[in-house]
């Protein structure tokens, strides 16, 4: 076996021992369970409202474009913070102090990452599934979906988490994905929002992702709630891929500079930090 | 780059490097900003030495020690470890080098024996003819002494456990060359003693260590070369025996006579107790001559290093203002 391979299926038992223990930890479960259950009961209030002009209920249509968030927020900022986490305690560190380290931690995360994604969705499906009417699950769709929506969103998510120094300020990239969140039509047809905002929302990946899995989850008619009265499948992967190739591009620069400079002073340094942060 | 390529050029034609020698550092020079950090560190070590790299906080050792670990850049230099220049290794070299990391709380949701087996992966492919990596996961449980709580979450052990398994992290590729910054913070005394047995057994499998510590009882111990940096050089360099000889330190008399206690300092044990003999031969019990440790030996070197340069400052002082 060629050193890469070995690193490269070392990366994925990685990722699938950090699944593993996440499912098995109450408190991360718990992380996961606590929005879980508040977007339960915002749909379960939305489900006798109608999406303007149709008679489709509203809850019904908010459960893709949150699964479609969950991929971005899973894909950007569970991965950024972790990375800024296991930056300042020396997880990364030890990455590179291994031969091809750095590349099976990277496998690693990426594994785990789509593995917790994947998981957030269902355990937020399952339960809907019984509570909402209307959903009719094109699978090809949902799989392809989901596959752009990472690739988009991880190399973000690697870029943001690079340039954190300290773990308590990559809580800040919540702030912007929330406010992305209010304007890309994700609990709202974004029909609502004044034309200039639109046009924002649609520059990011939130809007395409919420966009995607509603044409995977949703009847066709539906499409003529949207933008355009499409599900503009060429526009997702336009715009998804565009932000691919863009982060893709960025973040093995990023994470290189990143990962040159981390050494065991530098991680003592941190700590001490943190530590006085505690005290 | 260019600056470090410029100075490395002719280094290198007129030293021929050692190929014998695992570690080769000829004129390390560090500089942070306008500080100079390291002024030119030069020393080897040859395959399965134990080298102690001592000194005051702050004298340069860490720098040094991640610059030989590629973590660091330095500012100029020739340097070889196992005959690559470490700002350059390639995986290959890195599979061949171990490194005890400080850690704290990374990994905190893994078991030791799973991280251990984990981390051994990566070094599968590296394994030669003579050398086979990993190491066997349960073999090196047992070597460090975590038998008892190899299905333990690390989260869950105590500091000195946990330094144990980062030893055990540094070892398991079985590396040619190991650095330990600080091995032993916060082992107790019979943790320390079955490091110090792994230790050894670690030099007699022919691997080269390098280590800091501020134990200078364990220096002595482990080490087969003393290396004292201060004001970023090599102030002394050779075994325990060698740098108190140098420092001709005074040894330390310690005699009962007619049932009273006297204790005298000399520089030449051997003829103040024949002198004593001679004067008092059958009144004398209980002697004990103590030669000096390396703890006086340091103290006594690094006072003279820095009395030095204190004088030499007040000499720099004096034709500046002349």
């Amino acid at each position: 076996m060629t050193p890469m391979m070995a690193a490269a299926s070392a990366g994925f038992a990685r990722g699938r021992t950090e699944v593993r223990q996440t499912l098995t930890n109450g408190q991360d479960l718990w992380n996961y369970a606590f929005p879980t259950l508040g977007f339960l009961i915002t749909m379960f209030f939305m489900k006798d409202a109608a999406v303007p002009g149709t008679n489709f209920s509203l809850g019904s249509r908010t459960l893709p474009s949150v699964l479609g968030m969950s991929i971005a927020f899973t894909g950007l900022v569970t991965l950024a913070m972790t990375l800024a986490v296991e930056r300042e305690d020396g997880t990364l560190l030890r990455a590179k102090a291994v031969p091809n380290g750095m590349f099976g931690y990277l496998v690693g995360k990426i594994v785990s990452m789509s593995g917790m994604a994947i998981a957030s969705m269902v355990i937020v499906l399952i339960p809907s599934l019984f509570m909402l009417d209307g959903i009719s699950i094109n699978w090809f769709t949902l799989a392809w979906v989901i596959v752009v929506g990472l690739v988009a969103t991880l190399p973000l998510g690697a870029v943001a988490g690079s340039m954190f120094t300290n773990p308590r300020n990559a809580g800040l990239i919540m702030l912007p994905m929330v406010g992305l969140t209010i304007i890309s039509g994700i609990f709202y047809p974004i029909s609502a929002m004044p034309e200039w905002l639109q046009g924002v929302a649609q520059v990011f990946p939130l809007y395409w992702l919420g966009l995607g899995m509603r044409s995977a989850m949703l009847p066709d008619g539906l499409a003529a709630a949207e933008l355009g009265e499409s599900w503009r499948h060429l526009e997702t992967i336009g715009v998804l891929g565009a932000w691919a190739a863009l982060g893709l591009l960025v973040a093995p620069m990023v994470m290189r500079r990143m990962a040159r400079r981390e050494s065991g002073s530098s991680v003592a340094e941190r700590r001490e930090r943190a530590l006085q942060r505690v005290q | 780059m260019a600056v470090i390529d410029q100075a490395d050029a002719p280094a290198r034609e007129e030293l021929p490097v050692d190929e014998g020698n695992v570690l080769d550092v000829r004129d390390l020079r560090m500089r942070y900003g306008t500080k100079d950090v390291l002024t030119g560190v030069d020393f080897t070590a040859h395959p399965g030495e134990v080298v102690a790299l001592l000194g005051p906080n702050g004298a340069g050792k860490t720098t040094t020690i991640e610059i030989l670990e590629g973590f660091r850049m330095r500012s100029a230099g020739d340097i070889r470890v196992l005959g690559v220049d470490p700002a350059h290794g390639d995986e290959n070299w890195r599979a061949r080098v171990g490194v005890v990391l400080q850690s704290w709380r990374d990994h905190g949701k893994w078991r030791v024996r799973e991280l251990l087996a984990h981390l051994g992966l990566y070094y599968a492919p590296y394994s030669t003819d003579r050398i086979t990596r990993p190491w066997d996961t349960d073999e090196l449980v047992a070597a460090v002494g975590l038998t008892e709580h190899a299905d333990k979450k690390i989260s869950k052990l105590s500091g000195g456990q946990r330094r144990r398994l980062d030893v055990a992290i540094g070892i398991v590729g079985r590396p040619e060359l190991l650095f330990l910054d600080e091995p032993t913070a916060g082992f107790d005394p019979e943790a320390r003693r079955e490091f110090h047995d792994l230790v050894h057994r670690l030099a007699d499998a022919n691997t080269t260590i390098l280590l800091t510590t501020h134990d200078l009882d364990e220096a002595e111990k482990l080490a087969d070369r003393i290396l004292i940096l201060a004001g970023g050089s090599i102030i002394a360099n050779g075994s325990a025996d060698e740098l108190a000889r140098t420092m001709s330190t005074e040894a330390e008399v310690k005699w009962t006579l007619d049932g009273q206690r006297f204790v005298h300092s000399t520089s030449d044990a051997t003829e103040f107790v024949r002198q004593l003999f001679r004067d008092h031969d059958e009144g004398l019990s209980d002697l004990e001559v103590r030669r000096a440790s390396l703890e006086d030996t340091y103290m006594a070197m690094v006072h003279q290093f820095e009395a030095g340069r204190q004088a030499d400052a007040v000499r720099e002082f004096e034709v500046v203002t002349r």
